[in-house]
Protein backbone atom coordinates (compact mmCIF):
# COMPACT_ATOMS: atom_id res chain seq x y z
CA UNK A 1 0.00 0.00 0.00
CA UNK A 2 1.39 3.42 -0.92
CA UNK A 3 1.52 6.30 1.51
CA UNK A 4 -1.43 8.10 0.02
CA UNK A 5 -3.55 4.93 -0.11
CA UNK A 6 -2.79 4.43 3.53
CA UNK A 7 -3.72 8.00 4.36
CA UNK A 8 -7.01 7.72 2.48
CA UNK A 9 -7.81 4.52 4.32
CA UNK A 10 -7.13 6.19 7.65
CA UNK A 11 -9.42 9.06 6.74
CA UNK A 12 -12.15 6.68 5.64
CA UNK A 13 -11.82 4.95 9.02
CA UNK A 14 -12.40 8.31 10.69
CA UNK A 15 -15.16 9.73 8.48
CA UNK A 16 -16.80 6.53 7.33
CA UNK A 17 -17.33 5.10 3.88
CA UNK A 18 -20.69 6.56 2.99
CA UNK A 19 -21.19 9.05 0.20
CA UNK A 20 -21.42 11.94 2.63
CA UNK A 21 -17.94 11.10 3.89
CA UNK A 22 -16.54 12.14 0.53
CA UNK A 23 -16.12 15.86 1.18
CA UNK A 24 -14.31 15.55 4.52
CA UNK A 25 -11.94 12.98 3.00
CA UNK A 26 -11.23 15.13 -0.05
CA UNK A 27 -10.62 18.06 2.29
CA UNK A 28 -8.26 16.04 4.46
CA UNK A 29 -6.17 14.99 1.46
CA UNK A 30 -5.98 18.57 0.21
CA UNK A 31 -5.03 19.74 3.68
CA UNK A 32 -2.14 17.29 3.70
CA UNK A 33 -0.98 17.28 0.07
CA UNK A 34 -2.28 20.66 -1.12
CA UNK A 35 -3.97 18.97 -4.07
CA UNK A 36 -5.72 15.81 -5.16
CA UNK A 37 -3.46 13.61 -7.23
CA UNK A 38 -4.85 11.01 -9.58
CA UNK A 39 -3.58 8.37 -7.22
CA UNK A 40 -5.38 9.95 -4.29
CA UNK A 41 -8.65 10.18 -6.20
CA UNK A 42 -8.43 6.57 -7.33
CA UNK A 43 -7.72 5.55 -3.74
CA UNK A 44 -10.72 7.52 -2.48
CA UNK A 45 -12.95 6.03 -5.16
CA UNK A 46 -11.83 2.52 -4.20
CA UNK A 47 -12.28 3.13 -0.51
CA UNK A 48 -15.77 4.62 -0.87
CA UNK A 49 -16.85 2.32 -3.70
CA UNK A 50 -17.46 5.17 -6.13
CA UNK A 51 -16.29 5.61 -9.69
CA UNK A 52 -13.11 7.66 -10.07
CA UNK A 53 -14.94 9.89 -12.54
CA UNK A 54 -17.50 10.63 -9.85
CA UNK A 55 -14.80 11.56 -7.37
CA UNK A 56 -13.04 13.76 -9.91
CA UNK A 57 -16.34 15.29 -11.01
CA UNK A 58 -17.14 16.27 -7.46
CA UNK A 59 -13.67 17.49 -6.52
CA UNK A 60 -13.24 19.61 -9.64
CA UNK A 61 -16.45 21.48 -8.84
CA UNK A 62 -14.89 23.20 -5.83
CA UNK A 63 -12.30 25.97 -5.87
CA UNK A 64 -10.61 24.80 -2.69
CA UNK A 65 -10.19 21.21 -3.91
CA UNK A 66 -7.36 21.51 -6.37
CA UNK A 67 -6.80 18.71 -8.85
CA UNK A 68 -3.51 20.11 -10.15
CA UNK A 69 -0.34 20.34 -8.05
CA UNK A 70 -0.15 23.43 -5.85
CA UNK A 71 2.58 24.92 -3.73
CA UNK A 72 3.10 24.16 -0.06
CA UNK A 73 1.53 27.53 0.71
CA UNK A 74 -1.48 28.74 -1.17
CA UNK A 75 -1.94 32.47 -1.34
CA UNK A 76 -5.41 33.58 -2.37
CA UNK A 77 -6.17 37.18 -3.19
CA UNK A 78 -9.78 38.26 -3.10
CA UNK A 79 -10.67 39.84 -6.41
CA UNK A 80 -14.29 40.71 -5.74
CA UNK A 81 -15.69 44.18 -5.98
CA UNK A 82 -14.76 45.94 -2.75
CA UNK A 83 -11.30 44.37 -2.59
CA UNK A 84 -10.89 45.49 -6.18
CA UNK A 85 -11.89 49.02 -5.14
CA UNK A 86 -9.41 48.96 -2.28
CA UNK A 87 -6.46 47.99 -4.43
CA UNK A 88 -6.13 44.23 -4.85
CA UNK A 89 -4.38 44.77 -8.20
CA UNK A 90 -1.38 46.36 -6.48
CA UNK A 91 -1.16 43.39 -4.11
CA UNK A 92 -1.24 40.91 -6.96
CA UNK A 93 1.39 42.83 -8.95
CA UNK A 94 3.69 43.04 -5.96
CA UNK A 95 3.41 39.33 -5.21
CA UNK A 96 3.82 38.37 -8.86
CA UNK A 97 7.01 40.41 -8.85
CA UNK A 98 8.27 38.94 -5.64
CA UNK A 99 7.48 35.30 -6.44
CA UNK A 100 8.28 35.59 -10.17
CA UNK A 101 5.04 33.92 -11.16
CA UNK A 102 1.72 35.04 -12.61
CA UNK A 103 -1.62 34.82 -10.87
CA UNK A 104 -2.74 31.20 -11.04
CA UNK A 105 0.80 29.79 -11.10
CA UNK A 106 3.06 27.95 -8.67
CA UNK A 107 6.70 28.80 -7.97
CA UNK A 108 9.25 26.38 -9.42
CA UNK A 109 10.47 25.43 -5.93
CA UNK A 110 6.89 24.44 -5.08
CA UNK A 111 6.68 26.75 -2.08
CA UNK A 112 3.89 29.07 -3.20
CA UNK A 113 0.84 29.19 -5.41
CA UNK A 114 -0.80 32.53 -6.10
CA UNK A 115 -4.50 32.23 -6.81
CA UNK A 116 -7.45 34.57 -7.21
CA UNK A 117 -10.49 34.06 -4.97
CA UNK A 118 -14.12 35.02 -5.41
CA UNK A 119 -15.08 36.88 -2.25
CA UNK A 120 -13.19 35.86 0.85
CA UNK A 121 -15.88 37.61 2.88
CA UNK A 122 -13.98 40.59 4.32
CA UNK A 123 -15.57 43.32 2.21
CA UNK A 124 -15.30 45.95 4.97
CA UNK A 125 -11.58 45.23 5.42
CA UNK A 126 -10.30 44.79 1.88
CA UNK A 127 -8.06 44.07 0.25
CA UNK A 128 -7.72 40.68 1.85
CA UNK A 129 -5.30 37.83 1.40
CA UNK A 130 -5.68 34.26 2.61
CA UNK A 131 -2.54 32.16 3.06
CA UNK A 132 -3.56 28.54 3.60
CA UNK A 133 -6.18 29.06 6.34
CA UNK A 134 -4.71 32.27 7.75
CA UNK A 135 -6.45 35.48 6.85
CA UNK A 136 -4.81 38.88 6.38
CA UNK A 137 -7.33 41.71 6.05
CA UNK A 138 -6.56 45.32 5.09
CA UNK A 139 -3.35 44.25 3.44
CA UNK A 140 -0.92 46.64 1.74
CA UNK A 141 1.71 45.60 -0.81
CA UNK A 142 4.38 46.01 1.89
CA UNK A 143 2.47 43.93 4.41
CA UNK A 144 1.82 41.25 1.79
CA UNK A 145 5.55 40.96 1.12
CA UNK A 146 6.29 40.73 4.85
CA UNK A 147 3.74 37.98 5.33
CA UNK A 148 5.07 35.95 2.41
CA UNK A 149 8.61 36.34 3.80
CA UNK A 150 7.42 34.83 7.07
CA UNK A 151 6.03 31.82 5.23
CA UNK A 152 9.21 31.55 3.21
CA UNK A 153 11.20 31.25 6.44
CA UNK A 154 8.82 28.62 7.80
CA UNK A 155 8.75 26.53 4.62
CA UNK A 156 11.56 24.14 3.95
CA UNK B 1 -28.84 66.65 10.72
CA UNK B 2 -31.16 64.44 12.70
CA UNK B 3 -29.95 60.89 12.90
CA UNK B 4 -32.78 58.71 11.64
CA UNK B 5 -30.92 55.43 11.77
CA UNK B 6 -31.75 53.36 14.79
CA UNK B 7 -29.02 51.09 16.09
CA UNK B 8 -30.16 47.97 17.91
CA UNK B 9 -28.29 45.40 19.95
CA UNK B 10 -30.01 42.04 19.89
CA UNK B 11 -27.54 39.94 17.97
CA UNK B 12 -24.27 40.70 19.73
CA UNK B 13 -25.74 41.28 23.16
CA UNK B 14 -24.36 38.74 25.61
CA UNK B 15 -27.14 36.69 27.14
CA UNK B 16 -27.38 33.51 29.15
CA UNK B 17 -28.31 31.36 26.19
CA UNK B 18 -28.59 28.25 28.33
CA UNK B 19 -31.17 29.92 30.55
CA UNK B 20 -33.15 30.83 27.44
CA UNK B 21 -32.99 27.22 26.29
CA UNK B 22 -34.00 25.89 29.73
CA UNK B 23 -37.01 28.17 29.62
CA UNK B 24 -37.84 27.18 26.05
CA UNK B 25 -37.44 23.45 26.58
CA UNK B 26 -40.29 23.61 29.09
CA UNK B 27 -42.58 24.91 26.41
CA UNK B 28 -44.17 22.95 23.60
CA UNK B 29 -42.90 23.01 20.03
CA UNK B 30 -46.08 24.76 18.96
CA UNK B 31 -45.61 27.53 21.49
CA UNK B 32 -42.05 28.16 20.32
CA UNK B 33 -43.12 28.18 16.69
CA UNK B 34 -46.09 30.46 17.33
CA UNK B 35 -43.83 33.03 18.93
CA UNK B 36 -41.52 33.02 15.92
CA UNK B 37 -44.49 33.32 13.55
CA UNK B 38 -45.99 36.10 15.66
CA UNK B 39 -42.70 38.02 15.72
CA UNK B 40 -42.75 38.29 11.93
CA UNK B 41 -39.12 37.14 11.67
CA UNK B 42 -38.10 36.50 8.08
CA UNK B 43 -34.96 34.65 7.04
CA UNK B 44 -31.88 36.85 7.16
CA UNK B 45 -30.01 35.16 4.32
CA UNK B 46 -31.69 37.25 1.66
CA UNK B 47 -34.76 35.41 0.42
CA UNK B 48 -36.75 36.40 3.49
CA UNK B 49 -39.00 33.38 3.92
CA UNK B 50 -41.00 33.59 7.19
CA UNK B 51 -38.92 31.60 9.67
CA UNK B 52 -41.81 30.48 11.85
CA UNK B 53 -43.61 29.01 8.86
CA UNK B 54 -40.49 27.16 7.78
CA UNK B 55 -40.22 25.65 11.26
CA UNK B 56 -43.90 24.78 11.23
CA UNK B 57 -43.60 22.99 7.89
CA UNK B 58 -40.61 21.04 9.14
CA UNK B 59 -42.42 20.20 12.35
CA UNK B 60 -45.49 18.94 10.51
CA UNK B 61 -43.52 16.44 8.46
CA UNK B 62 -43.59 12.88 9.71
CA UNK B 63 -40.12 11.38 9.84
CA UNK B 64 -37.86 9.21 11.93
CA UNK B 65 -35.12 11.77 11.50
CA UNK B 66 -35.00 15.52 10.94
CA UNK B 67 -32.14 17.96 10.66
CA UNK B 68 -31.30 21.55 11.47
CA UNK B 69 -28.72 23.23 9.27
CA UNK B 70 -27.10 26.54 10.01
CA UNK B 71 -26.15 28.10 6.70
CA UNK B 72 -22.83 29.83 7.26
CA UNK B 73 -22.04 29.91 3.57
CA UNK B 74 -24.20 32.75 2.38
CA UNK B 75 -21.83 33.73 -0.38
CA UNK B 76 -22.94 37.32 -0.69
CA UNK B 77 -20.53 39.96 0.41
CA UNK B 78 -23.10 40.06 3.23
CA UNK B 79 -21.53 36.88 4.48
CA UNK B 80 -19.07 38.76 6.64
CA UNK B 81 -21.79 39.71 9.09
CA UNK B 82 -22.39 35.99 9.62
CA UNK B 83 -18.69 35.48 10.27
CA UNK B 84 -18.79 38.26 12.82
CA UNK B 85 -21.79 36.68 14.54
CA UNK B 86 -20.09 33.27 14.58
CA UNK B 87 -16.94 34.83 15.98
CA UNK B 88 -18.51 36.98 18.65
CA UNK B 89 -21.50 34.94 19.80
CA UNK B 90 -21.08 31.33 18.61
CA UNK B 91 -22.91 30.11 21.70
CA UNK B 92 -26.02 31.98 20.64
CA UNK B 93 -25.89 30.42 17.17
CA UNK B 94 -25.64 26.94 18.68
CA UNK B 95 -28.48 27.68 21.09
CA UNK B 96 -30.59 28.97 18.18
CA UNK B 97 -30.00 25.66 16.43
CA UNK B 98 -31.07 23.71 19.50
CA UNK B 99 -34.18 25.87 19.78
CA UNK B 100 -35.01 25.05 16.16
CA UNK B 101 -34.29 21.39 16.90
CA UNK B 102 -36.76 21.45 19.76
CA UNK B 103 -39.33 23.26 17.62
CA UNK B 104 -39.23 20.91 14.64
CA UNK B 105 -38.27 17.71 16.45
CA UNK B 106 -34.72 17.32 15.16
CA UNK B 107 -31.90 15.74 17.09
CA UNK B 108 -28.99 16.67 14.84
CA UNK B 109 -27.72 20.00 13.68
CA UNK B 110 -25.00 20.98 11.23
CA UNK B 111 -23.12 24.20 10.79
CA UNK B 112 -22.00 24.44 7.17
CA UNK B 113 -19.11 26.87 7.19
CA UNK B 114 -17.68 28.33 4.01
CA UNK B 115 -14.11 27.26 3.29
CA UNK B 116 -12.96 30.86 3.23
CA UNK B 117 -13.62 30.93 6.97
CA UNK B 118 -11.81 27.70 7.86
CA UNK B 119 -9.74 29.61 10.40
CA UNK B 120 -12.86 29.59 12.57
CA UNK B 121 -12.96 25.78 12.62
CA UNK B 122 -10.83 25.12 15.72
CA UNK B 123 -12.88 27.58 17.77
CA UNK B 124 -16.18 26.25 16.43
CA UNK B 125 -15.21 22.66 17.14
CA UNK B 126 -14.41 23.57 20.71
CA UNK B 127 -17.70 25.45 21.17
CA UNK B 128 -19.51 22.54 19.58
CA UNK B 129 -18.03 20.02 22.02
CA UNK B 130 -18.84 22.27 24.95
CA UNK B 131 -22.38 22.80 23.74
CA UNK B 132 -23.04 19.14 23.01
CA UNK B 133 -21.98 18.34 26.56
CA UNK B 134 -24.30 21.02 27.94
CA UNK B 135 -27.19 19.50 25.98
CA UNK B 136 -26.31 16.06 27.29
CA UNK B 137 -26.22 17.39 30.86
CA UNK B 138 -29.75 18.65 30.31
CA UNK B 139 -30.92 15.34 28.88
CA UNK B 140 -31.86 17.14 25.72
CA UNK B 141 -31.12 15.06 22.69
CA UNK B 142 -29.48 17.44 20.25
CA UNK B 143 -26.00 17.13 18.79
CA UNK B 144 -24.25 19.70 16.65
CA UNK B 145 -21.66 18.93 13.97
CA UNK B 146 -19.53 21.31 11.96
CA UNK B 147 -19.00 20.77 8.25
CA UNK B 148 -16.77 22.77 5.99
CA UNK B 149 -17.45 23.91 2.45
CA UNK B 150 -14.86 23.90 -0.31
CA UNK B 151 -15.18 27.21 -2.03
CA UNK B 152 -18.32 27.40 -4.14
CA UNK B 153 -20.56 30.45 -4.01
CA UNK B 154 -23.58 28.46 -5.16
CA UNK B 155 -23.39 26.31 -2.02
CA UNK B 156 -25.00 29.18 -0.14
CA UNK B 157 -28.13 28.08 -1.99
CA UNK B 158 -29.82 25.73 0.43
CA UNK B 159 -30.28 22.69 -1.77
CA UNK B 160 -26.81 23.04 -3.32
CA UNK B 161 -25.46 23.18 0.21
CA UNK B 162 -27.17 19.92 1.06
CA UNK B 163 -25.89 18.29 -2.12
CA UNK B 164 -22.42 19.33 -1.05
CA UNK B 165 -22.94 17.94 2.45
CA UNK B 166 -23.99 14.67 0.89
CA UNK B 167 -20.73 14.51 -1.05
CA UNK B 168 -21.90 15.70 -4.44
CA UNK B 169 -21.21 18.67 -6.68
CA UNK B 170 -22.98 21.68 -5.25
CA UNK B 171 -25.75 21.71 -7.84
CA UNK B 172 -29.13 23.05 -6.72
CA UNK B 173 -32.09 20.71 -6.68
CA UNK B 174 -35.50 21.33 -8.13
CA UNK B 175 -38.04 22.71 -5.68
CA UNK B 176 -40.48 21.35 -4.65
CA UNK B 177 -39.88 19.23 -2.71
CA UNK B 178 -38.64 21.88 -0.32
CA UNK B 179 -35.94 21.11 2.25
CA UNK B 180 -38.59 21.04 4.98
CA UNK B 181 -40.09 18.10 3.10
CA UNK B 182 -36.99 16.42 1.74
CA UNK B 183 -33.72 18.01 2.74
CA UNK B 184 -30.43 16.60 3.93
CA UNK B 185 -30.27 12.87 3.16
CA UNK B 186 -33.87 13.09 2.04
CA UNK B 187 -35.12 13.97 5.53
CA UNK B 188 -37.10 17.05 6.60
CA UNK B 189 -34.59 19.81 7.23
CA UNK B 190 -34.88 23.34 8.47
CA UNK B 191 -32.04 25.32 6.99
CA UNK B 192 -31.59 28.80 8.41
CA UNK B 193 -29.10 31.60 8.13
CA UNK B 194 -26.72 32.22 11.05
CA UNK B 195 -28.36 35.52 11.94
CA UNK B 196 -31.89 34.11 11.71
CA UNK B 197 -31.10 31.46 14.31
CA UNK B 198 -29.81 34.08 16.75
CA UNK B 199 -32.88 36.25 16.24
CA UNK B 200 -35.10 33.26 16.90
CA UNK B 201 -33.26 32.73 20.18
CA UNK B 202 -33.72 36.38 21.11
CA UNK B 203 -37.41 36.14 20.33
CA UNK B 204 -37.61 33.19 22.69
CA UNK B 205 -35.88 35.36 25.27
CA UNK B 206 -37.79 38.60 25.03
CA UNK B 207 -41.03 37.41 23.46
CA UNK B 208 -42.26 38.33 20.00
CA UNK B 209 -43.47 41.78 21.00
CA UNK B 210 -40.01 43.30 21.49
CA UNK B 211 -39.02 42.18 18.01
CA UNK B 212 -42.31 43.15 16.43
CA UNK B 213 -42.07 46.70 17.70
CA UNK B 214 -39.02 47.21 15.51
CA UNK B 215 -39.12 47.67 11.76
CA UNK B 216 -42.12 47.95 9.47
CA UNK B 217 -45.22 45.87 8.80
CA UNK B 218 -43.52 43.66 6.24
CA UNK B 219 -40.01 43.88 7.62
CA UNK B 220 -40.10 43.26 11.32
CA UNK B 221 -37.17 43.63 13.61
CA UNK B 222 -33.61 44.67 13.13
CA UNK B 223 -30.95 43.32 10.82
CA UNK B 224 -27.20 43.11 10.79
CA UNK B 225 -25.74 45.08 7.90
CA UNK B 226 -22.35 44.62 6.30
CA UNK B 227 -21.26 47.98 5.02
CA UNK B 228 -18.41 48.28 2.55
CA UNK B 229 -17.09 50.26 -0.38
CA UNK B 230 -16.67 54.03 -0.40
CA UNK B 231 -17.58 54.69 3.19
CA UNK B 232 -15.62 56.00 6.13
CA UNK B 233 -17.61 53.66 8.38
CA UNK B 234 -17.12 50.24 6.79
CA UNK B 235 -18.10 47.52 9.18
CA UNK B 236 -20.94 45.61 10.78
CA UNK B 237 -23.97 47.29 12.32
CA UNK B 238 -27.29 46.09 13.63
CA UNK B 239 -29.95 48.53 12.47
CA UNK B 240 -33.71 48.70 12.56
CA UNK B 241 -35.27 47.68 9.24
CA UNK B 242 -37.31 50.08 7.16
CA UNK B 243 -34.97 53.06 6.93
CA UNK B 244 -34.82 55.05 3.75
CA UNK B 245 -31.73 54.73 1.65
CA UNK B 246 -31.29 58.49 1.92
CA UNK B 247 -30.98 58.28 5.70
CA UNK B 248 -28.65 55.35 5.31
CA UNK B 249 -26.39 57.26 2.94
CA UNK B 250 -26.42 60.32 5.18
CA UNK B 251 -25.15 58.14 7.99
CA UNK B 252 -22.70 55.92 6.15
CA UNK B 253 -21.82 57.69 2.89
CA UNK B 254 -18.69 59.70 2.24
CA UNK B 255 -20.65 62.72 1.00
CA UNK B 256 -20.25 61.72 -2.62
CA UNK B 257 -22.25 58.51 -2.86
CA UNK B 258 -23.64 58.02 -6.34
CA UNK B 259 -24.96 54.50 -6.00
CA UNK B 260 -25.60 51.84 -3.40
CA UNK B 261 -25.71 48.16 -4.18
CA UNK B 262 -28.35 46.86 -1.79
CA UNK B 263 -28.24 43.12 -1.12
CA UNK B 264 -24.81 42.29 -2.43
CA UNK B 265 -23.86 41.08 -5.88
CA UNK B 266 -27.31 39.65 -6.52
CA UNK B 267 -29.15 42.70 -5.20
CA UNK B 268 -30.19 45.97 -6.77
CA UNK B 269 -28.07 48.97 -7.56
CA UNK B 270 -29.86 52.16 -6.55
CA UNK B 271 -28.82 55.49 -8.06
CA UNK B 272 -28.63 58.74 -6.11
CA UNK B 273 -31.87 60.11 -7.57
CA UNK B 274 -33.80 57.21 -6.03
CA UNK B 275 -32.28 57.27 -2.53
CA UNK B 276 -35.15 59.21 -0.99
CA UNK B 277 -37.97 56.93 -2.12
CA UNK B 278 -36.11 53.67 -1.55
CA UNK B 279 -36.89 51.81 1.63
CA UNK B 280 -34.59 49.11 2.92
CA UNK B 281 -36.82 46.17 3.71
CA UNK B 282 -39.24 43.84 2.00
CA UNK B 283 -41.60 46.67 1.00
CA UNK B 284 -38.72 48.31 -0.83
CA UNK B 285 -35.47 46.59 -1.54
CA UNK B 286 -34.83 43.45 0.48
CA UNK B 287 -31.30 42.68 1.51
CA UNK B 288 -29.33 39.87 3.05
CA UNK B 289 -27.44 42.69 4.72
CA UNK B 290 -24.75 43.62 2.26
CA UNK B 291 -24.59 47.32 1.42
CA UNK B 292 -21.91 48.53 -0.96
CA UNK B 293 -21.45 52.22 -1.49
CA UNK B 294 -19.93 53.69 -4.62
CA UNK B 295 -18.85 57.31 -5.01
CA UNK B 296 -18.44 59.27 -8.19
CA UNK B 297 -14.86 58.13 -8.70
CA UNK B 298 -16.16 54.66 -9.61
CA UNK B 299 -16.97 53.43 -13.08
CA UNK B 300 -20.27 51.58 -13.01
CA UNK B 301 -19.12 49.68 -16.09
CA UNK B 302 -16.24 48.22 -14.10
CA UNK B 303 -18.54 47.39 -11.24
CA UNK B 304 -21.02 45.61 -13.48
CA UNK B 305 -18.15 43.87 -15.22
CA UNK B 306 -16.84 42.63 -11.87
CA UNK B 307 -20.25 41.31 -10.87
CA UNK B 308 -20.74 39.51 -14.15
CA UNK B 309 -17.28 37.98 -14.03
CA UNK B 310 -18.12 36.77 -10.54
CA UNK B 311 -21.39 35.19 -11.62
CA UNK B 312 -19.88 33.67 -14.73
CA UNK B 313 -17.27 31.92 -12.58
CA UNK B 314 -19.64 30.93 -9.81
CA UNK B 315 -22.54 29.64 -11.89
CA UNK B 316 -22.65 25.92 -11.16
CA UNK B 317 -23.19 25.30 -14.86
CA UNK B 318 -26.01 22.87 -14.41
CA UNK B 319 -28.76 24.85 -16.12
CA UNK B 320 -28.28 26.55 -19.47
CA UNK B 321 -29.96 29.91 -18.83
CA UNK B 322 -27.54 30.65 -16.01
CA UNK B 323 -24.41 29.05 -17.46
CA UNK B 324 -24.67 30.53 -20.94
CA UNK B 325 -26.56 33.62 -19.84
CA UNK B 326 -23.81 34.79 -17.50
CA UNK B 327 -21.21 34.35 -20.23
CA UNK B 328 -23.28 36.19 -22.81
CA UNK B 329 -24.09 39.12 -20.53
CA UNK B 330 -20.41 39.59 -19.82
CA UNK B 331 -19.39 39.27 -23.47
CA UNK B 332 -22.29 41.53 -24.40
CA UNK B 333 -21.33 44.52 -22.27
CA UNK B 334 -17.71 44.13 -23.37
CA UNK B 335 -18.82 44.24 -27.02
CA UNK B 336 -20.93 47.35 -26.42
CA UNK B 337 -18.08 49.06 -24.62
CA UNK B 338 -15.67 48.29 -27.47
CA UNK B 339 -18.20 49.52 -30.01
CA UNK B 340 -18.59 46.12 -31.65
CA UNK B 341 -22.28 46.20 -30.82
CA UNK B 342 -24.66 49.13 -30.86
CA UNK B 343 -25.97 50.53 -27.57
CA UNK B 344 -29.37 49.10 -28.49
CA UNK B 345 -27.84 45.67 -27.90
CA UNK B 346 -28.14 46.42 -24.18
CA UNK B 347 -31.90 45.96 -24.49
CA UNK B 348 -31.36 42.53 -26.01
CA UNK B 349 -29.12 41.69 -23.09
CA UNK B 350 -31.75 42.91 -20.65
CA UNK B 351 -34.23 40.56 -22.29
CA UNK B 352 -31.73 37.76 -21.79
CA UNK B 353 -31.38 38.62 -18.11
CA UNK B 354 -35.19 38.59 -17.83
CA UNK B 355 -35.18 35.12 -19.37
CA UNK B 356 -32.56 34.04 -16.87
CA UNK B 357 -34.77 35.29 -14.06
CA UNK B 358 -37.65 33.13 -15.25
CA UNK B 359 -35.79 30.08 -16.51
CA UNK B 360 -32.85 29.57 -14.16
CA UNK B 361 -33.08 26.79 -11.66
CA UNK B 362 -31.93 28.61 -8.55
CA UNK B 363 -31.49 32.02 -7.01
CA UNK B 364 -28.07 32.54 -8.53
CA UNK B 365 -29.19 32.69 -12.15
CA UNK B 366 -32.53 34.22 -11.21
CA UNK B 367 -30.94 37.18 -9.51
CA UNK B 368 -28.20 38.13 -11.99
CA UNK B 369 -30.80 40.36 -13.64
CA UNK B 370 -31.04 42.48 -10.47
CA UNK B 371 -27.62 44.12 -10.65
CA UNK B 372 -27.61 43.90 -14.44
CA UNK B 373 -30.87 45.66 -15.14
CA UNK B 374 -30.55 48.19 -12.34
CA UNK B 375 -27.06 49.25 -13.39
CA UNK B 376 -27.97 49.39 -17.09
CA UNK B 377 -31.12 51.38 -16.37
CA UNK B 378 -29.47 53.81 -13.99
CA UNK B 379 -26.06 54.18 -15.58
CA UNK B 380 -26.57 53.39 -19.25
CA UNK B 381 -24.18 56.08 -20.46
CA UNK B 382 -21.37 54.68 -18.27
CA UNK B 383 -21.84 51.26 -19.81
CA UNK B 384 -21.75 52.57 -23.37
CA UNK B 385 -19.05 55.25 -23.28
Amino acid sequence: MTKIQEFVKEQADVYGRRRNSLMPILQAVVQKERFLSEEAMVAIATELDLSTADVFGTASFYTFLDTVPRGKNIIRICKTITCHMKGKDAIIETLEDMLKIKLGETTSDGKFSLLPANCLGWCHKGPVMLVNDEVYPEITPEKAVEVVHEYLKKTK
Amino acid sequence: MENKIKKVDLIFEKVDQLAILDKSFKRSSDEIILDVIDSGLRGRGGAGFPTGLKWKFARNEESDQKYVICNADEGEPGTFKDREILTQVPEKVLAGMALCGKAIGATEGYIYLRAEYNFLLPMLHEKMREFNQQMKDRNFEFTVFVRSGSGAYVCGEETALMESMEGHRGEPRNKPPFPTQRGYLGKPTSINNVETLVFALMIANYGPQTFKELGTFDSRGSKVFSIAGDTPKAGIYELELGMSLEDFVNEFGDGDTKAVQVGGASGFCVARKHFKETLIGFEGIPTGGSMMLFNSSRSMYNILHDYLEFFEEESCGQCTPCRVGCQQLLKGIEAVKRGNKSPAYLETLQKLSDTMRIASKCGLGQSVGNPFNSIINNFREEIIY
